[in-house]
């Protein structure tokens, strides 16, 4: 690791302040930003520790959903009975993620902004626009096993890997911020991450100086949630694929759908198109056939990683099965 | 030893104690420097034009004893524990978080040691393997693993009991897993599925798994 002077932050907009100074970075599990910086992947000259900042709680909003500090750990939010009764999908996609040390460990703020495991991006002796902008892309003609096929650019197909934010995707959250002038801003996740384009480096829409205070989940839809992880192993591995999706169904006829997807895309992965196939339409195979065709219209594998595009469509055929079955 | 010898971080006189580690270590100037605790390299006198390395005072209960410590801001919770108070029983297997032998407890819940500063801590508790018998009576898990065989080369067996004993904590608690079926109920019962999926985060290169399973069983009431 690279030397950095650490300081521990009083206040939120302390904190916002202190991350517009170059070099300096929050720290709040730590869990990926240590294992980066062990490899200098990351290297940051100052570290603002969070930790102590009243930003732990869970808290039911007036409207009917829950307001999740920043620093909540993921275990705890996936055990809190009012997630696991009202918000299935987060729970299981959240025990879904990493291991239970880590899970105990690693926050809300910190699961939304933990950073790709592309293996390009992680070993510093190769190109990666991400890591280094302008060096290129390593992965495009390498191992690209666990890439995009969606959502790419010719400067980076690396993945997000939370299974969080795939679960957050479909419930349709909120991020809320401050900046340094104490200003809070709620991005709803549909526009919190970015795709790569031209600027891999740039994940997410928060600005400089600005720092996540909380997650808000609206009033539950309707529907039964399922997390669907396919990966190498059955436990603590990364999503090959993976199916967050709220579908409430009837007698074989569906009414409504939410599907987001994990480990497709740059970002967790949600097409209004497919949706749209599935409301008021029978479960049957045609009509998943159907949401599958829009969920990967525009999808392109990198040889490595074309084994996703079925994959993903079976995916969403076995979980609206499910789901759906009478 | 008295609590104040023990104590004193880097100038404590244990983290100068020959041992068998240190012997096989200091083999090269190169090995020796980076065996010396870090706080002592930054407190001394510095070559070149280096500006001098961040130093901080760091408080932790671990085991039940205060310890003050003074450290580079890169140490590790693991590397202040094996490095500093000669605590050389959490293990450092990937340093990334992978393998889970590096598991302790912080304020009774599991964590991987190896992913985290020390200065994180300040104040913090920590029990780690050696905290868990008293005297010679082993804890019921350091049993359960020496009764069920849980081991091969030991080398993950720290972590394991360490992560197990958080694992039934949170399971005594109704915290679910990802192989729980119902997430909606409270509690979720132990089961071997369970088990397996709540201990992932260990890895044993021996494949002990079996016997691992058994000796929480036998530690958790449940048959075996």
């Amino acid at each position: 690791m690279k030397a950095f002077t650490y300081q521990r932050a009083d206040s939120t907009a302390q904190a916002a302040a202190a991350t517009v100074k170059p070099g300096a970075k929050i720290i709040a599990g730590g869990t990926n930003l240590l294992d980066l910086m062990k490899l200098q992947v990351e290297t940051p000259s100052n570290l603002v520790d969070i930790n102590r900042l009243p930003l732990d709680k869970i808290e039911e909003t007036p409207d009917g959903g829950l307001r999740i500090g920043t620093l909540v750990r993921n275990s705890d939010l996936a055990a809190d009975l009012r997630v696991r009764q009202r918000y299935g999908v987060l729970s299981r996609a959240l025990l879904a993620g990493a291991s239970a040390q880590l899970r105990n460990k690693a926050t809300t703020g910190g699961n939304l902004l933990q950073r790709t495991r592309c293996y390009y991006f992680y070993d510093i002796t190769k190109p990666c626009n991400k890591r280094s902008p302008g060096s290129g892309c390593a992965a495009l003609a390498g191992f690209n096993r666990i890439h995009a096929i969606l959502g790419t650019s010719e400067h980076c197909i690396a993945t997000h890997p939370s299974d969080m934010a795939v679960a957050m995707r479909a419930l349709d959250a909120k991020v809320e911020t401050v900046n340094r002038q104490g200003e809070t801003k709620v991005i709803p996740i549909a526009e919190f991450y970015r795709l790569p384009g031209n600027t891999p480096e740039i994940e997410t829409s928060l600005k400089p100086g600005e720092i996540i205070t909380a997650v808000t989940l609206p009033p539950p839809p309707p529907g039964v949630q399922v997390y669907r992880k396919v990966r190498d192993r059955a436990s603590y591995a990364f999503a090959l694929v993976s199916v967050a999706a709220i579908v409430d169904s009837t007698r074989g006829q569906i009414r409504s759908a939410r599907l987001a997807f994990g480990g497709l895309a740059h970002r967790p992965w949600r097409v209004a198109q497919a949706e749209h196939r599935l409301v008021n339409a029978p479960a049957n195979t045609t009509t998943f056939n159907a949401a599958a065709n829009a969920v990967l219209e525009g999808a392109r594998g990198f040889g490595g990683n074309d084994f996703k595009m079925p994959l993903t469509r079976r995916t969403l055929h076995s979980v609206l099965a499910e789901i759906t079955w009478t | 030893m008295d609590e104040h010898e023990s104590n004193k971080g880097p100038e404590t006189p244990s983290a100068f104690e020959v041992t068998r580690r240190t012997v096989i270590e200091t083999g090269t100037t190169a090995l020796l420097l980076t065996t010396l605790p870090r706080a002592a390299l930054a407190a001394g006198p510095v070559e070149g034009n280096e500006p001098p390395l961040p130093v901080l005072k760091v408080e932790l209960r671990i085991n039940g004893r205060p310890h003050s410590l003074t450290l580079d801001s890169r140490t590790t919770l693991l590397d202040a524990l094996r490095e500093h108070l000669a605590l050389t029983g959490s293990k450092k297997g990937c340093d990334h978080g992978q393998c889970g032998a590096c598991t302790v407890l912080i304020e009774g819940r599991r964590i991987n040691s190896c992913l985290t500063l020390a200065v994180m801590h300040d104040g913090q508790s920590v029990t780690t393997i050696e905290g868990l018998a008293e005297g010679d009576n082993l804890h019921p898990l350091q049993t359960a693993f020496v009764e069920h065989d849980g081991f091969q080369c030991g080398y993950c067996t720290s972590g394991q009991i360490c992560s197990a004993i958080g694992m039934l904590a949170e399971s005594q608690q109704g915290m679910p897993s990802y192989v729980t079926e119902d997430l909606t109920k409270p509690a979720a019962e132990l089961t071997d599925a369970e088990i397996r999926e709540r201990m992932s985060g260990n890895i044993c290169r021996c494949a002990a798994y079996p016997n691992i399973v058994a000796a929480i069983k036998q530690t958790a009431g449940m048959p075996t």
